[in-house]
């Protein structure tokens, strides 16, 4: 089958679907590519490279449509473009289907089987194509760089002849993807990072990127992210306001603020209000990731740089992958190669469109001329539903002095017990066995303790010699036959000398190994 | 005849002794303390042949000689890798040699009974202080051998107790014989590893053992030497059948225990022999053995009796499901990651054993190390086949000691590195064992090797490990799989890495 992407009708899209390292693959797949004459060009690929990977260039979009039977795609078809679909071919792009219901019904009416890779499942397995993720991971990284391109001081602090420079404070909003990304980008640039997210499992997240996480000081039922797919759900009006009062405490500190706090489905909650912005330093640089759904800065114009009047920079750009388009388009390229591999499970160039698969019925929006969006909730959960996790309770140093009392006086009876025991044992048995053996005995119990006392000692690496040489000495048995050799009956020296033959072995066998494997150890 | 120099030489020995396993506390101090055993033996055995055993001392030095040149090949030839067989089948030597002293003592308990009879006394009969026996007449006692004399002193009740204890020789010793032969073909691969028990199973252990306790107590009301004979075959049968149904993963466990039998044997002889360093020896011999398999069991977080009854206790519940898959990884994406890693550590298990590619892993330890990069190795105390196996190993492919390190020194490491390697171990880093209350191995302590950055297992297939439970180490998002022959990946991966 033949797998084609046209070159993106929308202003300003610089992403293309496919790149010569993508079209390599699909190739070993089993499929030819096809491409639009100049379709990545914007992204740095030009028609050139593409034929050198074996990819067919053709002139015209039409004529693109027309040959490919599997048409990968960066932003949802145009209706134009859903009109040059024809049936049973298969679409492969962000959809939105909930914001483009017409074009889905108009896509399933032509037949076409549309993916949306907005819509692949979050569980792990389909991480790999998980392109919201990937280009989410772009927009944090573009957002910090932006908020530097706009923000007239160093982030790093330094000590130079010239002078001090304190470092930049960045605050996230919301540690999904992008918000992780962009943590992880502050912090590398040398400022002093601080993240909130309104889930507080992804605190470890946080710090393990080497950022602050802001707590509230906010008694509420946990949110697990678990209960609904990975992300955030709308809090209570009273941790909304805790939420804002501690961000106007911050505001005035932070000379950057990069908000991504979005909600599926929702408009962007209002986290950074007039007032905060009002706060803030002149020079500061909010960027807003959250503008193409309203913004979580209500100031936020969308695909726009806005100064306020107090000399604060509002960027409510929403194309920050597009911006990077040859670094956004090489992993949405690889997430649709893998979504492909998935969709060809024999490798011989034909889609086997599998509804019983939870990421490919996940994504597929129509199929068959029906619409089946919405998809039923996948089969396995996105991640594990976190374990109530128990506090470990801080002690004072009374309770710990208690306690080790306790473990102390435990240990003390334990012992006296056992010593007791033992004793009595030892009595019993000197009641009635002759003195001639408890004088054997005594040495018996006394080596027993001695062989306790030193083997807890042994290095656990020396183990193996350890049983090396306890097998050489236990041939110490040898002197019960060497005494016993020179009887009168043959049968006892018969028996004493195999005995002896065999103890020899034991002895001179497990000592030269035990030799062996000491030599061995060396120190570095 | 009473040989106080015997006395004194024996217990030079045995201070020799305590102190040759006192000294396995530390790499450096061992290789001293191997001496002192050897010298606490020579000294034991020599003042034994110029003492008590001079009887036939011609023959004993020629059955010495030739044991030792058994032993000498037996020692030279013998690979690291079948380590545990050697001990195994060194066990099983100590076990038999018990049983034919025990039997020994047994014919010569029988033989002064005779001689007194001949002299118209009874054995054993006390005299008129009514606390010393009546002895031979000392014509007849003269001619007798060191160990005839010592018995033809002995009264009734001391008779008694040296039937008792040579009861108890015997038996022991008879278990370790075939318990160790058994261990052994498991261990050479000789006899199936897995599992494996008669009809009746642990009945059968039970009905052997109270049937020798029944010709114990026989043998102690002189029903003839015929019950001990059949007590030994019943001994020699539990031997047999207890180990066929422990399976292959247990055996540091059985070998340790094994190990520890021995030196219990060695000690009853003792007992019957008045032979006080016999007794030092074997109690030392006994406990080290009972440590080893109690921190063996502890490390399985399994209790002694269900490890020595076989098999594993069966789920408690639904085990939790593996979700995710089995993300395979080539030999230059492990070879990248391998060279931008600052922090390394490698597991290994009884796989790479197999193996055989300890030398290969030493060769990627020294190239990495070469470049600056703190290369380690995290040991489970059960990995491979034999308590501290895979220091033995590693110590022959020359991997420095001092960068092989416990669980419990390095568990805490992980999350500061960049790379773990797991080369052919399984369970013992299942993380199953901490988050699933019932998984089979729930509560084993294991490497939390998963905590590192990135984890690269190194296998040969998809198939579970030896115990059969699922590991869902594979499955998480920082584990790549590195499937192949553990030496052949290795070599290859070694190609890319200078």
């Amino acid at each position: 089958m033949k797998i084609g992407t046209p070159k993106e009708i929308f202003e300003g899209e610089a992403r293309v679907a496919m790149t010569p390292d993508s079209a390599l693959q699909l190739q070993k797949l089993g499929y030819t590519c096809v491409i639009e004459a100049g379709a990545g060009a914007a992204a740095g690929f030009s028609d050139k490279a593409y034929q050198d990977a074996g990819v067919e260039v053709v002139k015209t979009a039409a004529a693109l449509w027309k040959a490919a039977d599997v048409v990968a795609k960066v932003r949802p078809p145009s209706e134009a473009e859903v009109k040059r679909m024809n049936e049973g071919q298969t679409l492969i792009s962000f959809f939105y289907p909930v914001a483009n219901e017409a074009l889905m019904k108009q896509a399933a009416a032509k037949g076409a089987n549309v993916l949306a890779m907005d819509m692949v499942p979050r569980i792990s397995r389909a991480q790999k194509m998980d392109a919201l993720s990937s280009m989410a991971n772009i927009a944090g990284y573009r957002a910090v760089i932006e908020a530097g391109n706009n923000f007239g001081r160093f982030f790093t602090g330094q000590i130079t002849a010239a002078g001090k420079v304190p470092p930049a404070k960045v605050l996230v909003v919301g540690a999904g993807v992008a918000g992780l990304a962009a943590i992880g980008t502050a912090t590398s640039l040398g400022a002093i990072t601080y993240a909130f997210d309104v889930r507080p499992e992804v605190a470890e997240q946080v710090e393990s990127m080497g950022a602050q996480f802001v707590y509230l000081d906010f008694a509420e039922a946990v949110q697990d992210g678990a209960a609904t797919g990975g992300y955030a759900a709308p809090s209570s009006p009273e941790f909304r306001e805790a939420q804002l009062a501690k961000f106007r405490e911050l505001a005035p500190d932070m000379d950057i603020v990069i908000t991504t706090a979005l909600i599926p489905n929702r408009e962007a909650p209002e986290l950074w209000t007039p007032d905060m912005v009002a706060a803030m330093k002149p020079g500061s640089v909010i960027v807003d990731l959250a503008a193409e759904r309203g913004g979580n800065c209500k100031l936020t114009k969308m695909d726009e740089k806005i100064v306020t009047d107090n000399g604060v920079t509002i960027i409510g750009y929403t194309d920050f992958p597009s911006r990077m388009a040859a670094q956004s388009s090489t992993l949405y390229a690889t997430n649709i190669r893998h979504m492909m591999t998935d969709l060809t499970p024999e490798k011989d160039g034909q889609i086997v469109h599998n509804m019983e698969d939870d990421v490919i019925r996940g994504a597929t929006v129509t199929f068959n001329k029906d619409v089946t969006f919405p998809p039923p909730p996948p089969k396995v959960a996105a991640i594990a539903a976190q374990k109530p996790k128990e506090k470990a309770k801080e002690l004072t140093p009374e309770e710990k002095r208690a306690q080790e009392i306790a473990a102390f006086k435990q240990q003390t009876r334990n012992q006296v017990t056992l010593l007791a025991i033992g004793a009595v044992l030892l009595l019993a048995v000197g009641l009635v066995a002759p003195a001639s053996f408890m004088q054997h005995f005594i040495v018996f119990v006394l080596s027993v303790f001695i062989g306790f006392q030193v083997i807890w000692n042994v290095a656990h690496s020396l183990h193996t010699p350890l049983m090396a040489v306890t097998n050489a000495i236990s041939s110490i048995i040898i002197l019960g036959a060497l005494i016993q050799i020179g009887s009168s009956s043959i049968l006892i020296t018969l028996l004493a000398a195999l005995g002896i033959f065999m103890a020899a072995i034991n002895i001179v066998g497990g000592f030269l190994v035990t030799r062996r494997m000491l030599a061995m150890f060396q120190k570095s | 005849m009473e040989f106080g120099f015997t006395i004194a030489a024996y217990a030079v020995a045995a201070v020799l002794f305590i102190l040759s396993l006192g000294g396995l506390s530390g790499q450096e101090s061992a290789k001293r303390a191997v001496w002192y055993g050897i010298v606490g033996m020579a000294i034991a055995v020599v003042a034994t042949l110029i003492g008590p055993g001079q009887g036939l001392w011609g023959a004993s030095l020629v059955l010495i000689a030739l044991g030792a040149g058994v032993g000498y090949q037996l020692a030279t030839r013998v690979q690291m890798t079948q380590m545990p067989e050697l001990v195994a089948i060194m066990h099983s030597l100590v076990g038999l040699a018990a049983v034919f002293v025990g039997f020994n003592a047994d014919l010569m308990i029988n033989d002064v009974a005779g001689l007194y009879e001949g002299a118209g006394q009874v054995m054993g009969a006390v005299g008129p202080d009514g606390y010393s026996a009546i002895g031979l007449p000392k014509e007849i006692y003269e001619g007798l051998s060191s160990f005839g004399q010592l018995i033809a002193k002995k009264t009734s009740v001391e008779i008694a107790i040296l039937r008792v204890e040579l009861v108890l020789g015997i038996w022991i010793g008879a278990v370790t014989f075939t318990g160790s032969v058994i261990a052994y073909g498991k261990l050479a691969g000789k006899v199936d590893s897995s599992a494996k028990k008669l009809p009746g199973g642990h009945v059968l252990n039970a009905g052997a053992a109270a049937l020798s306790l029944l010709l114990a107590i026989m043998y102690m009301n002189d029903a003839g030497s015929w019950t001990l004979v059949l007590l030994a075959i019943l001994a020699l049968f539990i031997g047999y059948h207890l180990i066929m149904g422990i399976g292959g993963a247990d055996m540091p466990v059985v070998v340790s225990m094994l190990n520890s039998y021995s030196g219990w044997a060695a000690a009853a002889i003792g007992f019957s022999l008045g032979n006080d360093l016999l007794i030092v020896v074997g109690a030392l011999v006994g406990s080290s053995g009972a440590i080893l398999s109690y921190i063996m069991c502890k490390a399985m977080n399994r209790s002694f009796i269900s490890v020595i009854l076989g098999g594993f206790g069966g789920p408690a519940g639904e085990q939790m499901k593996v979700e995710g898959e089995q993300i395979a990884i080539d030999v230059e994406g492990v070879a990248t990651a391998l060279d931008e890693a600052d922090s390394i550590i490698i597991i290994p298990g009884y796989g790479m054993a197999v193996a055989q590619a300890q030398q290969s892993v030493s060769e990627l330890t020294k190239r990495l190390r070469a470049k600056g990069k703190n290369v380690r190795f995290a040991i489970h105390p059960v990995a491979g086949r034999l308590p501290g196996h895979m220091n033995v190993l590693l110590a022959e492919a020359k991997v420095p000691y001092d960068i092989v390190l416990e669980m419990d020194e390095i568990n805490e490491d992980f999350p500061d590195t960049d790379v773990a390697i797991v080369i052919g171990s399984n369970d013992i880093v299942n993380p199953a064992a901490q988050d699933d209350p019932n998984s089979p191995i729930a509560g084993m302590p294991v490497l939390e090797c998963w905590k590192a950055k990135q984890v690269f297992v190194s296998k040969r297939g998809q198939g579970t490990g030896y115990s059969g439970i699922e590991n869902p180490l594979f499955y998480k998002e920082n584990t790549r799989m590195f499937y192949g022959d553990a030496k052949k990946s290795l070599d290859e991966l070694l190609t890319r890495i200078t």
